[in-house]
């Protein structure tokens, strides 16, 4: 069979044997959950609780603060203890976190609409928009802002990116072999928003199990299934789109642009969970895996769950880690504490043990960044206009076009880190440009 | 336990310099054992010589000239000294090597700062300087003697293949070298350019580990050929046939070996592809028109020298890029 892929890319060890064969557990609420304000792309929600205020598991407690951002909801029933600020992983500064304290057995408080067949498109738009749904593949884009495309673009195809093409992370795939019908279910409700005729499902060809479950489900329907190649980063979304569709984003433009809305599975079952069952967004499934921990497996846990309940359900860490990711080894985010909550995007835990620093040379101009490059750049010379601070031809070598996937830094046998000097160059130029306006 | 916090992405491919240049001096030991064969065990001493000096003299250049601290054995040198001993012809004494060695490396690679610094490929200037600086060891061509004990010197002095071309004529040439030799290797010439067979093999390991494309050698050889199609319409005794012309000389040495050399190729594909052709050409100009009757390192060099050029014209198209 054809696999459909993109050009470039690279296939690091996957590493999924450590998690794929665990199913998903559900974690018991911890006592305290810690909810960033900022769980979301975009402006942090504005908290419409107090301190000492009792809260019941899904009720609203942030509010959007802007066009682009995202209800929050309380995770568990209990007490907001404070409002204070933590460490926030992903902005890499304090930012404002309520702490709920846990006195009770989940009291739910529902999302209050009448049954999902009578909705219409906005009033859809409305529920996931009050469910506090954003992307779970890790971007933590509102949901409800993605899937309301400005006038004038006309949306044809839905995708659900079920590639997971991140070595180590299994539970996108864990979530279509166990809740595929919910998947399911939620890609007929997005694709009456969309108004769209056509949806994909891509999955990995390292997810043979999955692909079939899911083409049994959706074979009398106008759902898809496609099987992928299974290379990183196959489930970024221009290089997604180009396999399924044969479509190209145009550099600084967004799927919406060539038609088409791409959503990670666990965010398509989050929206059959908000519009059919009625449950706002309060949990996540995510992987913990990884050499370093006792027990590599997929759990469900409240969002605001720290990282330490969540490396103790998992066993704990053996001695030799060295490294906590909050997400996967390519694109994830190192953290050096473990008081640290999870977030809406956290898809995973992956905790790497201890490795020889790679000895680091020169550029030997070997053209593996060149080769592997899914957009074409040229990172090793990015990396050289970045460093020289020469950020104008930067851009015009396409430093905006980057996505950030980390390849060209994995496959560099002289271990030269060039994706981290080239998103260090794009805030920089952005930086020096937002002053010159 | 202390966790590390750095950047993204956390794992890398286990490949370094150190593996791509081992895989580089594990491709030429076919080339080596043949030339062993051929030409005799000096031959061997003195890619042995080439290898493990080279080394030597990078260490001695980074720690007590660079005074550099984090000197490790990238296996580089022993690369570029290899290199440097299968382009000399097997009668070269040990110190013209030594002379060689201390100008690839000490000029040609770290007075341009070391190691993917350098423009032009450092064991080709070696050669260049030697065949510049002592013309008369640099071509003393001698017949292969067969046998492991025997002494290059012990052999018939012989010209080359191209050389005989360019003197006698392609009739002559052709009875003296046949295509059965010239592939396999039983002809005078450079250490490691005798036989096109070992090289290919050596070659094929390098593309089988991906340490390599094909796409220099593959533009090279294939100008080489085309120009030669062309020119042995015009006149075949003069400039002899395609076949030959790929197989003489140090054509293949070159063209899978040292114009791949990643640090002075082009970054791009289409990059690789024009700066083969261009090697290809400038290869042929000089063999059939020029005074050397082999133009491989002259080429090479050359081109190298408008890598720079032909990477600010050649890029890789942009993804999703809108053409204005």
């Amino acid at each position: 069979m054809k696999l459909l892929t993109f050009k470039g890319g690279t296939h690091p060890p996957e590493k999924k044997e450590l998690a794929k064969d665990k199913a998903l557990l559900r974690m018991d609420p911890p006592q305290f959950v810690y909810v960033f304000l900022s769980n979301h792309a975009g402006a942090p929600a504005k908290p419409v609780v107090k301190e000492n205020d009792t809260v019941k598991t899904g009720q609203i407690i942030g509010e959007p603060g802007g066009f682009i951002s995202a209800y929050l909801h309380s995770p568990v029933t209990g007490v907001v203890r404070k409002i204070d600020k933590l460490y926030h992983p992903v902005q890499g500064r304090p930012m404002e976190a309520i702490v709920i304290e846990r006195t009770s057995e989940d009291d739910w408080q529902f999302l209050d609409h009448s049954e999902w067949e009578s909705l219409s498109k906005e009033q859809l738009l409305e529920v996931i928009k009050k469910a506090g749904i954003v992307g779970l593949g890790g971007a933590m884009f509102p949901t409800h802002v993605k899937l309301n495309p400005p006038a004038g673009k006309t949306i044809d195809t839905f995708i659900v990116n079920g590639a997971e093409c991140e070595p180590y992370l299994t539970v996108d795939h864990r979530l279509m072999l166990e809740q595929a019908e919910d998947l399911v279910l939620g890609v007929k409700i997005v694709m009456k928003i969309l108004g769209t005729k056509k949806a994909y499902i891509g999955v990995e060809s390292n997810k043979m199990d999955a692909y079939e479950h899911l083409k049994r489900l959706c074979s009398d329907s106008s759902i898809e299934v496609v099987l992928l190649r299974t290379k990183y980063p196959q489930g970024a979304e221009k290089q997604l789109i180009y396999a399924i569709t044969d479509r190209k984003v145009p550099v600084g433009g967004l799927p919406m642009d060539v038609g088409v809305v791409v959503q990670n599975v666990q965010t398509v079952i989050a929206i059959k969970r908000a519009v059919v069952d009625r449950k706002p967004l309060i949990e996540r499934a995510l992987t913990i895996t990884g050499e370093a921990i006792n027990n590599p497996m997929n759990v469900i846990a409240r969002i605001g769950t720290t990282i330490q309940q969540l490396v103790d359900f998992a066993g704990g860490l053996k001695e030799d880690a060295e490294k906590l990711i909050m997400g996967g080894p390519m694109t994830g985010i190192a953290v050096n504490r473990l008081d640290l909550p999870i977030l809406k995007g956290t898809s995973g835990i992956t905790v790497l043990s201890h490795e020889a620093e790679p000895i680091k040379k020169p550029c030997i101009r070997c053209t593996k960044c060149v080769v592997s490059c899914p957009m074409g750049l040229q990172p090793y010379l990015l990396y050289l206009l970045g460093n020289k601070r020469k950020y104008d031809q930067a851009v015009e070598e396409g430093l905006m076009a980057c996505i950030e996937c980390g390849v060209c830094a994995y496959v560099c046998p002289s271990k030269i880190d060039h994706v981290r000097v080239i998103k260090l160059t794009k805030k920089v130029y952005q930086a020096l440009r937002g002053g010159k306006k | 336990m202390k966790l590390i916090q750095s950047d993204a992405p956390h794992i890398r491919t286990k490949d370094s310099v150190r593996s791509i240049m081992l895989d580089v001096l594990l491709a030429l030991v076919p080339a080596v054992a043949v030339a062993t064969f051929f030409f005799g065990l000096y031959a061997l001493f003195l890619c042995l010589f080439g290898a493990i000096v080279g080394e030597l003299i990078e260490w001695f250049i980074v720690r007590i000239l660079r005074k550099q601290k984090d000197f490790s054995f990238d296996l580089s040198a022993a690369v570029t000294g290899l290199l440097l001993a299968m382009n000399l012809p097997p009668t070269a004494p040990w110190w013209l090597l030594l002379i060689g060695l201390l100008v690839a490396l000490g000029v040609a690679k770290h007075a341009f700062g070391g190691i993917g610094q350098n423009i032009f490929n450092p064991a080709l200037v070696g050669r260049v300087f030697l065949l510049i600086s002592f013309p008369t060891l640099m071509t003393k061509w001698t017949a292969p003697v067969r046998g492991f004990t025997r002494m290059p010197w012990d052999a018939m002095t012989s010209a080359t293949a191209l050389g005989v071309l360019k003197g006698s004529g392609f009739s002559e040439a052709i009875q003296r070298f046949s295509y059965v030799d010239l592939f396999f290797g039983n002809v005078g010439g450079c250490i490691g350019e005798t036989s096109a067979f070992v090289l290919l093999l050596g070659f094929i390991y390098l593309l089988v580990r991906k340490r390599v494309n094909p796409v220099i050698p593959a533009t090279y050889i294939g100008t080489v050929f085309g120009f030669a199609s062309i020119m042995y319409l015009v006149n075949a005794e003069r400039f002899g046939t395609p076949l030959f012309h790929i197989l003489s000389g140090g054509l293949f040495l070159g063209a899978l070996f040292m114009a791949t050399d990643m640090v002075t190729s082009p970054m791009t594909l289409k990059g690789q592809a024009v700066f083969g052709i261009g090697c290809g050409a400038v290869t042929m100009i000089i063999r059939l028109f020029a005074g050397y009757p082999e133009g491989v390192s002259l080429a090479i060099l050359l081109m190298n020298a408008l890598v720079p050029l032909i990477d600010r014209a050649f890029k890789p198209k942009i993804f999703g890029e809108v053409k204005v």
